[in-house]
């Protein structure tokens, strides 16, 4: 059998059920064992803008989106004239067949820069400017349409089970649309009920509703279409597999290495981690009485950060989540930490800025802002996760990072991660180590000093409540008790003390927590966070079109780990940098440690994550030596 | 058992200027924390940044000293992270009320169980005296180049207004009844606020400690001077909320309100309004989580030989497909 590879985009009004049918299509696919990679993309809005999500099915590991749909699905006008054209030529789209007549100017939330550029290219194919025109314009490619009259479905359905409220039930288009398509991907019927039953699992009689119409279009569109040129089926499914979303992997990394104390303030994308974690607030302790997580929500970013410095100073492991604007107004109590030597992880879901900037957008903006936020010099660790997977495990690395050091660490995401649902491997806490560093649980003599010299400038730390453990925190510089000196010779010694902590961590943590080393080759890729999977899928792409590149992912951006990226850059004759930002912010971490200049920059800041296709094609261009030394990407609506 | 006031003193030397209102508070403190025999490690100080936020380095407790404004975010924090702890927060009128007023609002909606102590002065001391936010309208204190443009809040009705279940005022100058106040305060199940008047001998040449006194106010008849300030409990005022009902809730935040309108001539310190009855954050929050109190996050155990205890395989199940 030939390989699978097909990406399946469903769209619709914010509010309109896209992303429960797309989790329906991917638990599907999934529970036959196929791999999934899902994205949803949506405005900042709730009701009423156009929202898509794409999902990516293979029977092999995918980690990214690709440029181009396979079958797009849509059951409102503005999905067909936003994506109509990114279908591939031998691609399908499925959509409501009512809508044809509808012209441009009457999708009042398209914007005008959009309306214009369609209009344009309608005309030049010689189209009219309705969704026919647009639908036409793809069957002249070869696209395969399939009309769907989802009110006709309805109403027989209605008559079929003599239920007369499903002739109304329109809110049940997009289960019937995933259930028509897995009918003409040629996938057994049964993972779709099974799925269909898990999203509606909250109420029974909604679910054995969606069931039977699931049911009742999945065999329609059997009976009535021929079978799309592409075919799914089933394969061996491998054990222990979860079907999970991005901010999982953080929140239930933090229940899981023990972090009890999470304060946040709504904000997107992050604030799903933090409803998680509530919603998951009491859990079972292994010889224990149950365990349970605090989750504040603040009134602002200030005070979330607050919070978890005072739960800190408890012994508490706390943590907040957040995201570019409201790590924004951390900056300062983020110094009180690093001066005052307390351990706080913040998770920082960044999306694109600056300001408000796109705000349900992605983007890796927030690199060397999370470098320098603060005034002052003081030490902090900034670590950067590639998906959904190293999400869970370098959360308690985070932790540990933190508490070993006794700084705060800040914990790179993104919304590309955060919205991606994607097959992963479950995972597995026995691979979770918990080291509280220096931490006392006991203090029997008195004449405790919170920052008394230790060969390694780590000084043992006592906790709220704790008998002989008393000291002192100030903002201000403090002497070794904790109360305000600005005498010269302990200011360089508190100084340095903390800085010495930084070339600490970057002798003891190991390399391979540093920076991965996927190959090294003339060309070599150096790139951060969630640009992972695209590199990755793209490099595969790569491998086979007969081209070498090597990869580095840096995970530890602050302190950089200079030595050990230098060492493994030294045979590389042309670094391209890949990054989600404008800058290239990586790049100039490049120059400044490594006194290095990027060879090739390859940048996307559009909001949109990358796609392997673009990677491959921009790659191969440099390796041709056709590019120059900045491309930027725009794939995506 | 500790119960001596001198263990409660640190020996860091105190800057204050002479003659300012802030020792007595320190004092209060002190006694007040020896008298309910709270051991010392079970004690925290969180303090804000001005002069009023050296006072966690003159106490012999836990002290945390934090950020300009931001004395209740990290002192809630720590509370509700280990609810076991005495937790009181102390900072100055410009911290509390001005760069910290969106958290003195919010903290009051939350009623943690910890007291918090504004040193109330009219002006921003350390920095030479600017407007505070208390400084009434028109006043031109010492060091202002014009008077003061703004009108003042109003922190006891801000307090009421706020949430806040236990809301008092006391005065530096007398220390038996300010150490009296924090307390019942402490004492206090909930959020409570304590409004100190605190004169500044150096920028506030205005609401002085004479000015309070009265010796702007001679009584002709008795050559005395007529002490602006007096004790709600001398004019048999019950801030008590006896009753679980709207009715009496509302009757008794009607009449706190109309008594903190009182300022010039006749100036009360005392309680204000009082509410038991209210649940506090930790009682809404171990109806949720039954067991917060006697296992809160500092208190739970994480980790056996550097593994994780945490059962999540529930959470995993879930996932699983």
């Amino acid at each position: 059998m030939s390989s699978i590879d097909l990406t399946w985009v469903i769209g619709g009004p914010q509010g309109g059920g896209v992303e429960t049918a797309a989790n329906i299509f991917a638990g599907a696919c999934a529970g036959y064992g196929l791999k999934v990679f899902g994205k949803r993309e949506f405005y900042s809005n709730i009701k009423g803008e156009h929202s898509y999500f794409g999902v990516r099915v293979s029977d092999k590991i995918v980690r990214s989106n690709v440029s181009g749909i396979t079958m797009l699905v849509g059951f409102d006008a503005e999905t067909l004239f936003r994506h109509a054209d990114a279908v591939f030529d031998d691609g399908a789209i499925v959509y409501e067949s009512d809508l044809s007549d509808i012209k441009i100017d009457e999708v009042h939330t398209l914007d005008a820069q959009f309306k214009e550029r369609l209009k344009k290219y309608l005309l030049s194919k010689n189209k009219p400017l309705t969704i026919q025109g647009s639908l036409d314009a793809a069957k002249e490619r070869g696209v395969t349409l399939y009309p769907v009259s989802f009110k006709e479905i309805l109403g027989n359905l209605s008559d079929e089970t003599k239920n007369p409220k499903l002739r109304g039930m329109f809110r049940m288009q997009n289960v019937l649309a995933v259930s028509i398509s897995i009918g003409l991907l040629g996938l057994p019927p049964e993972t779709l009920l099974k799925s269909v039953g898990s999203v509606f699992s909250r109420k029974a009689e909604i679910a054995e509703m969606n069931k039977t119409a699931a049911n009742y279009a999945y065999n329609f569109s059997t009976v009535k279409y021929s079978k799309f040129k592409y075919q799914l089926y089933p394969i061996p499914k491998e054990e222990h597999t979860m079907l999970a979303q991005g901010f999982q992997s953080t929140s239930l990394g933090k229940i899981a290495c023990g972090c009890r104390f999470q304060s946040y303030y709504p904000i997107t994308p992050a604030s799903d981690e933090s409803v998680f974690l509530e919603s998951n607030e009491i859990f079972e302790v292994e010889n224990n009485r149950p365990g349970s997580t605090l989750v504040v929500q603040t009134e602002d970013e200030i005070s979330a950060i607050g919070m978890i410095i005072g739960a800190s100073l408890t012994g508490a492991r706390s943590s907040t989540s957040t995201s570019g604007p409201g790590f924004s107004l951390m900056a300062e109590a983020l110094g009180w930490a690093g001066i005052n030597e307390v351990p706080i992880v913040v998770t920082l879901y960044q999306r694109s800025g600056p300001s408000t900037g796109l705000p349900t957008r992605h983007g890796q903006d927030d690199l060397q802002f999370a470098i320098h936020a603060g005034h002052g010099d003081f030490p902090r660790i900034v670590y950067a996760s590639g998906d959904t997977e190293e999400g869970f495990y370098d959360t308690a690395k985070c932790f540990n990072f933190a508490d070993i050091y006794q700084i705060p660490v800040i914990h790179m995401m993104d919304k590309f991660i955060a919205s991606t649902v994607s097959t992963v491997k479950r995972f597995d806490p026995t691979k979770i180590t918990i080291e509280r560093g220096k931490l006392l649980e006991k203090i029997e003599e008195p004449g405790y000093k919170r920052f008394t010299p230790s060969p390694d400038g780590i000084s043992p730390r006592s906790r709220l409540g704790l008998e002989n453990g008393i000291f002192w925190n100030t903002g201000d510089e403090s002497d070794e008790s904790g109360h305000i000196s600005e005498d010269p010779e302990n200011r360089i010694y508190k100084m340095d003390k903390r800085e010495h902590k930084m070339e600490l961590a970057l002798d003891q943590i190991p390399k391979e927590d540093q920076a991965i080393n996927y190959g090294i080759s003339d060309f070599c890729i150096l790139s951060w966070g969630s640009t992972k999977g695209p590199i990755l899928d793209a490099i595969e792409m790569l491998n086979k079109a007969g081209y070498k590149v090597g990869f580095i992912q840096i995970k530890m951006l602050h302190p950089f780990p200079t030595k050990y990226v230098q060492s493994l850059l030294s045979g590389v004759k042309k670094i391209i940098d890949i990054e989600a930002n404008q800058s290239g912010q990586m790049g100039s971490l490049l120059n400044e440690y490594l006194d290095r200049k990027v060879d090739y920059y390859i940048l996307k800041y559009t909001g949109r994550p990358m796609t392997c296709n673009e990677l491959f094609d921009s790659i191969k261009k440099i390796i041709d030596n056709k590019s120059e030394k900045k491309q930027v990407l725009t794939y995506g609506v | 058992m500790v119960s001596n006031v001198a263990d409660y003193k640190t020996e860091v030397h105190n800057d204050w200027c002479p003659g300012c209102g802030d020792f007595g508070i320190v004092s209060a403190i002190q006694m007040a924390l020896a008298e309910m025999e709270i051991p010392r490690h079970k004690a925290a100080i969180f303090s804000g940044v001005g002069c009023s936020g050296k006072t966690s380095h003159y106490l012999n407790v836990y002290g945390v000293h934090t950020l300009h404004g931001r004395v209740l975010p990290f002192s809630q924090g720590a509370k509700l992270a280990n609810p076991e702890m005495t937790v009181v927060a102390v900072g100055g009128d410009g911290d509390g009320l001005g760069i910290g007023a969106g958290h003195f609002v919010a903290a009051g909606r939350r009623n943690v169980d910890m007291t918090y102590l504004i040193f109330n002065n009219g002006v921003y001391g350390l920095t030479k005296g600017q407007a505070s936010p208390t400084l009434k309208l028109g006043l031109k204190t010492k060091s202002l180049p014009e008077p003061n443009v703004n009108q003042s809040v109003n922190p006891i009705a801000l307090a009421i207004a706020s949430g806040f279940t236990f809301v008092a005022r006391g005065y530096a100058y007398d220390v038996r009844q300010l150490k009296d106040l924090i307390i019942a305060a402490v004492k206090h199940r909930g959020l409570s606020f304590l409004d100190v008047l605190q004169p500044c001998p150096t920028y506030n040449d205005i609401n002085t400690r004479d000015w309070f006194s009265g010796m702007d106010n001679i009584d002709e008849m008795t050559n005395r001077p007529r002490p602006r300030i007096y004790k709600l409990e001398d004019v048999g005022y019950d801030p008590v909320v006896h009753i679980d009902s709207p009715a009496e809730e509302n009757e008794k935040l009607t009449q706190a309100l109309i008594k903190s309108n009182e300022w010039d001539s006749k100036i009360p310190t005392g309680i204000f309004y009082q509410n038991d009855i209210s649940a506090s954050y930790d009682e809404r929050m171990s109806e949720r989580i039954p067991n917060y109190l006697e296992n809160p996050p500092a208190y739970q155990v994480i980790s056996s030989g550097g593994k994780s205890i945490t059962d999540i395989s529930k959470m995993l199940d879930k996932l699983e497909i």
